[in-house]
């Protein structure tokens, strides 16, 4: 995990996040409550569990995107690297541009270039950049999220005109464009076809073996292919979401302690 | 592709389409036909007062002909009559009206859309649709009465700071020791701010109902990537709304161009291409029509129709502009995925 090269890119030692006692509400509801869950550096960890059990929530709350929801309201902690990330006087800016997110559905900006996709965040959080560094910036970032060899020749064309699949890993290449520590994925393969699903948990998986990744998914299969660690999520009626059981992914799906996610991994419900 | 047959390959000049039945209900059929016939009804409105007014033109124009457009003296009784001066006039005024109208609105909608608390957003949407239920008699006596002795300080200043600039000289020596006041006074910038007023409201609803549809994928993708609200602002939502701001800006134009009550209320009529408009006098077209129909003869009378016909085809194409501007950055083809 120490300085390995990526493509080119001196990575340091990945970070490790971990969330605390976590609990979120909209407006008076409570949706998730007593999260406690470390993600390893380096490491894929899988967030599973049926719709509404607030797996997407808890992810938000991961990078503060929670709070941009109106009446959004959280409690507990997010440690990043030991430091929690809702502390006075960490600026909200900082700590999205430090733990980058890939959403559900993909959304380039479509009125921007490929290249200037992503390399928006620096745009955005006012980092200067030469042109040489930018030209790197833009190949390794699409590189690292598969894209490269596909649109290397049309860099100044709209991000608009590429296909789902496409579009989001574009999602993904602006997203590392930002450097940042840990990148969490929401659903990211959820409304593509199954040619660009495998795409994207390739590069998942990749960028798993130097990177902190949390990956929200709804489907088993893909949480067994990309990750290592999982955590099964699960709301009862009326009551907030929380975690059921946590364990290594192999481990979880094949020897589950818990009735419930047993019934879960082996198709009863969900 | 491979499977097909000669048959299928042959022109198909036998086949004709079928008549599809829609197979509308009754009270489809009913509500289909009430609404076409009150939709075009508001054409036929628009289009009767085109041919009203036109026709009334034809004595006017076949009098005076081009030089109804060019003359800048409106002296019925000697029989000189020519709008050029009051269509600058009212250039002017709409254009004083817009300067001060975009930054407002644009800054009033995107408070309201991106920075307002939540529960404060909603009393001032309405406090702004409230701006725009005032009488415009009321702007014009506010204007004159409350806003001209401040102003004038304002229009002092710009011309003694600026005066150098043809448009912001003032005939008078603007910093004599006891300073002509009534230089200053019943100018087109001062009407111009009173007319914004109107103006403000419409283009700030218009704006605002845009800025509220950016995509919230987008939004979340600036915000993701450690944008500030001001990032979010200028990288997603301008773009996204431009559209919205052209065509919001037109209305307020538009608006400004037609204004009447306000203009009367506040002006002292003046004719003559005049470009200073921190001076005293001038006259829009509105205004003129307003000022002079109750005691004009049919001749005069047919004078100001022509002219509002003039403004009325103006007022179209500046409408008809702005709704396509509209209508297109609505269209979100730049925004599907």
């Amino acid at each position: 995990m120490t300085s390995t090269m990526v493509e080119g890119t001196p990575v340091t030692a990945a970070a490790s996040l971990e969330a605390v006692d976590v609990a979120a509400w909209f407006g008076s509801s409570l949706v998730i409550d007593n999260v406690n869950l470390r993600m390893q550096p380096a490491t894929v960890t899988a967030l599973i569990g049926p719709s509404g059990c607030g797996k997407s929530t808890f992810l938000r709350v991961l990078n503060r995107m929670h709070e941009a929801v109106p009446g959004a309201q959280m409690a507990g902690e997010v440690l990043l690297n030991g430091e929690d990330i809702y502390a006075p006087g960490h600026r909200v800016t900082s700590v999205r541009q430090r733990i980058g997110i890939v959403f559900q559905k993909p959304n380039p900006f479509p009125a921007m270039s490929i290249a200037d996709n992503v390399t928006a965040g620096l745009v955005l959080t006012g980092t200067r950049i030469s042109r040489h560094d930018r030209e790197t910036l833009v190949e390794e970032s699409l590189t690292r999220a598969g894209l490269w060899n596909e649109v290397k020749d049309r860099l100044e064309t709209s991000g608009s005109a590429l296909s789902g699949g496409q579009q989001q890993r574009l999602c993904i290449a602006r997203a590392l464009a930002n450097k940042p520590d840990v990148l969490l994925m929401d659903e990211p393969c959820s409304a593509l076809d199954p040619m660009s699903t495998r795409w994207i948990e390739d590069t998942i998986r990749e960028l798993g073996k130097t990177m902190t990744i949390v990956i929200v998914t709804h489907n088993l299969a893909q949480a067994v292919r990309v990750s290592q660690w999982s955590a099964f999520f699960l709301a009862d009626p009326g009551e907030p979401g929380g975690i059921v059981e946590q364990g290594s992914t192999d481990q979880l799906f094949s020897a589950p302690q818990d009735p419930r996610t047993a019934d879960y991994v082996s198709g009863g419900f969900g | 592709m491979s499977t097909s047959t000669p048959e299928t390959l042959e022109p198909r000049q036998s086949r004709e389409s079928r008549q599809l039945d829609p197979g509308f209900e009754r009270s489809d059929r009913i509500f289909h036909k009430a609404s076409t016939l009150i939709g075009l009804s508001t054409l036929v409105l628009t289009g009767a007062i085109g041919v009203f007014l036109g026709e009334q033109s034809i004595p006017t124009l076949s009098h005076y002909g081009l030089a109804f457009f060019t003359g800048t003296r409106w002296q019925p009784e000697i029989d000189k009559i020519g709008i050029a001066s009051v269509l600058v006039g009212t250039a002017e005024v709409a254009f004083v009206a817009v300067c001060v109208a975009f930054p407002l609105a644009i800054m009033f909608a995107l408070f309201i859309s991106d920075f307002a608390p939540r529960r404060i957003k909603s009393s001032l949407i309405s406090a702004i649709d409230l701006m725009a239920a005032v009488p415009s008699i009321i702007y014009g006596l506010w204007g004159f009465f409350l806003l001209q002795p401040k102003a004038m300080d304002l229009s002092r200043w710009l011309s003694q700071h600026f005066g150098w600039f043809f448009l912001f000289h003032v005939d008078t020596d603007p910093n004599a020791a006891v300073w002509q006041q009534s230089r200053y006074t019943s100018s087109v910038f001062i009407v111009g701010l009173a007319v914004s007023m109107m103006a403000i409201p419409l283009a700030c609803a218009v704006m605002r109902s845009v800025f509220d549809l950016t995509p919230l994928g987008e939004r979340e993708a600036a915000m993701a990537l450690g944008a500030t609200r001001w990032g979010v602002v200028r990288t997603v939502v301008l773009p996204f709304a431009k559209g919205g701001i052209i065509g919001g800006t037109m209305l307020a134009l538009g608006r400004a161009l037609g204004e009447t009550a306000a203009v009367l209320v506040i002006i002292s009529p003046a004719y003559g291409i005049n470009f200073h408009f921190l001076e005293a006098g001038g006259q829009t077209v509105s205004a003129l029509i307003a000022g002079n129909f109750g005691n004009a003869t049919k001749a005069q009378l047919s004078a100001l129709l022509t002219a509002g016909f003039v403004l009325f085809l103006i007022t179209l194409a500046v409408n008809y502009g702005a709704a396509i501007v509209i209508r297109r950055s609505r269209s979100g083809a730049a925004t599907e995925i």
